[in-house]
């Protein structure tokens, strides 16, 4: 019911928002243009390909923010979450704004190495969708802005799977061996597991995890290969039938492989937000600030979420949309699939070991691998060359005697 | 024998294969029409198209070429004098220096990638230097990991170069600077040429210490195809490396075909 009621008020703030948005096609140059002329840069650090950038006729949201502003943006990407963390933990450089998902975002609040956001300089803030605001990740709202969220669901070649896919269970099937891809970082593939067996995502429970290692375990010999964007390959070409991903990527590879098919299943999923962030030690912050505003700009938002294909959290943008996409509910779920969801939460640091502990275990286990085969190799190998170096020794040490 | 030729020929082959098949295979699928790297679609020039129109690769090239220039000439300037100085030394002394030089070499670059960058966090905070991680920082690790690769490719020409053609040109009159650069570096010439080409080619390859040590203004192409994993790296890159290729092939043919005139002028030469 509450959810129900979160929904209407959605709507009508969709409404309004819309409205607002249009009116504000031409940006506030009072606002945008006070940094002009004093030759500031901010250094960005976002996922790889995850902004418009110009390509495809779609709009180059950094270039548009430079010429808005004049402010120089250095962009650079980064690969998981875990590289990202590091990264900034190293010290060594200084990045003004960040786009960590929501686990992430926790985890630095937890550690202190985010800024507070002045939300006053932000105030293209109100674009974002109340559902959205105040997050488990960021309980106040007071360091992230939401920039693209999606669920995780099991993508599935329709020509290989004539039945309904309802159930992580096919992941388990003993008629998909080999044609089954699986995640290949550990929170999402435990996120499975722990679905499956009705746990929480973010269960500290070690029985818990240990029987979720067990069951990915029992999983190992049905799976062709663990993969992140392999998947888009090999479930374009048909090299695989079914794979557990991320809802705005099966839309990329349904474009160009029409047999694919999405389901969320219905023992739940996993709801990510990735989220605009400025790191402690940002030396541009109030231009960071801008830089965060530019993109919760509807228009903006709007261009950028169709270039990703992932799901806005921005009402305004989703005003702008295409119905064909505001109607997808691969992107935009039903309420019903949405109140079945759980986000990623930041786990403590023994849960953390234990659940890397264990994923390595499952991604190294192999029966018919024994562990003592690389160590007795390098002894024999080093063995044998010393040997060899002994044996040439004394020969030459014979032949000199001679 | 007959038979011999066949196997060997096979051999050839299958390596050619195994070395080429990868880059033809990129190189084809520059070309399709799709994103993917595993379904044709059709033909189109559009990555190209799109490549010299996207500015965070075009950026990430340039810096990768710009620090690979850079840290090689720097690396080979001082590896070479290294080199030199090392020559020179006794026999105990040189042994330890070439051991400690091949430490670095040997050891996995993971280690020397934290390494410095512990040590830019380092100088920066402790020491207060303005060391932002940045190209300057890059640049430094580059030059740093390339001089091992030029000392041991001028070491051995300094070994082969006859030890009294120093001294000869100072008897002929030569200052020790101009008996320096008009004898000795013409004689480790190749020796330098070689160091700097592998100088260019570890540091436009290298990934593990250019992610310790890049900050956000110098993103190098390795870095910002990883940066793509988890969506997908985009046919532009694919379009890039074919066109890099395309490039070192003709160089290389280039370099090949001066060789052989060189060597047939000089044949004649002799046949006179």
């Amino acid at each position: 019911m509450k959810q129900l009621s979160t929904l209407a008020a959605a709507l009508c703030c969709l409404c309004l928002f819309g409205l607002a948005a249009h009116a504000q096609e031409a940006f506030d140059e009072n606002y945008y243009g006070r940094f002009r002329g004093q030759n500031i840069a901010i250094n960005v650090f976002n996922w790889g390909e995850y902004i418009s950038d110009g390509s495809d006729d779609s709009l180059d949201v950094n270039k548009a923010f430079e010429e808005l502003t004049g402010i120089t943006v250095n962009y650079a990407t980064f690969a998981t979450n875990e590289e990202l963390y590091s990264k900034l933990k190293g010290g060594g450089s200084r990045y003004d704004i960040i786009i960590p998902s929501d686990y992430m975002v926790a985890r630095m609040i937890d550690e202190g190495m985010l800024e507070q956001l002045d939300f006053s300089n932000i105030p293209s803030f109100e674009n974002i969708d109340p559902q959205y605001r105040n997050p488990e990740y960021d309980p106040e709202n007071l360091y992230s802005v939401p920039y693209t969220a999606g669920t995780v669901g099991i993508i599935y070649d329709t020509t290989r799977v004539q039945e309904p896919v309802d159930s992580w269970g096919i992941l388990w099937d003993e008629r998909y061996r080999g044609d089954i891809l699986m995640f290949s970082n550990s929170r999402d593939a435990f996120g499975i597991a722990e679905k499956y067996l009705g746990f929480s995502l973010n269960s500290t429970d070690p029985a818990e995890l240990s029987a979720c290692a067990d069951l990915l375990l029992s999983q190992k010999p049905l799976v062709q290969a663990y993969v992140m964007d392999e998947i888009f390959d090999k479930m374009i070409s048909g090299e695989a039938a079914i794979a557990p991903y991320y809802a705005g990527d099966y839309l990329t590879m349904a474009d160009t492989n029409g047999n694919l098919s999405f389901s969320i299943p219905k023992e739940g999923t996993n709801l990510f937000v990735d989220a605009i962030c400025i790191p402690k030690g940002a030396q541009q912050k109030e231009a960071a600030e801008l830089y965060i505003n530019f993109m919760c700009e509807g228009q903006v938002a709007a261009d950028n979420i169709s270039y990703i294909g992932y799901t806005t959290p921005n009402s305004a943008a989703y005003q702008l949309l295409d119905p064909e996409i505001q109607q997808n509910p691969v992107s935009y779920p039903p309420a019903e699939v949405l109140e079945n969801t759980e986000p990623f939460l930041a786990l403590d640091q023994e849960t953390g070991l234990l659940l890397d502990s264990l994923w390595t275990d499952v991604l190294t286990t192999d029966s018919s691998y024994n562990k003592w085969v690389m160590p007795v190799f390098v002894v024999v190998a080093v063995a044998l060359s010393v040997s060899l170096t002994v044996a040439r020794q004394l020969r030459k040490k014979r032949d000199q005697l001679k | 024998m007959n038979r011999h030729k066949g196997i060997s020929r096979f051999y050839t082959g299958a390596v050619m294969a195994f070395l080429y098949l990868p880059i033809i295979v990129l190189i084809v699928f520059s070309f399709n029409k799709n994103k993917s790297r595993g379904a044709w679609t059709g033909f189109t020039f559009d990555w190209y198209v799109k490549l010299f129109s996207n500015e965070m690769i075009l950026t990430a090239f340039m810096n990768t070429l710009l620090v690979a220039l850079v840290s090689s000439i720097f690396a080979t300037v001082i590896g070479t004098a290294a080199a030199i100085g090392i020559n020179s030394m006794n026999r105990w002394m040189k042994k330890t220096i070439r051991t400690l030089t091949y430490i670095p070499i040997m050891s996995p670059e993971i280690i020397m990638g934290v390494s410095l960058m512990l040590l830019f966090v380092f100088l920066r905070t402790e020491m207060g230097l303005p060391l932002e991680m940045g190209l300057l920082t890059l640049i430094l690790s580059h030059i740093t990991f390339n001089i091992p690769y030029v000392i041991f490719n001028v070491l051995p020409k300094l070994r082969q170069m006859d030890k009294y053609a120093y001294d000869a040109a100072l008897d002929l009159g030569c200052n020790p600077w101009q008996a320096f650069y008009k004898v000795v570096i013409p004689e480790i010439m190749p020796g330098i040429t070689a160091g700097f080409l592998m100088a260019v080619t570890y540091s436009l390859d290298d990934f593990v210490i250019s992610y310790f040590t890049a900050g956000p203004t110098s993103q190098t192409l390795p870095l910002a195809i990883w940066g793509q994993l988890r969506r997908r790296v985009s046919p532009e890159m694919n379009a890039l490396s074919a066109i890099i290729f395309v490039i070192v092939l003709l160089i290389l043919l280039a370099g090949n075909l001066s060789a052989i005139r060189r060597e047939n002028r000089e044949r004649r030469v002799v046949e006179r």
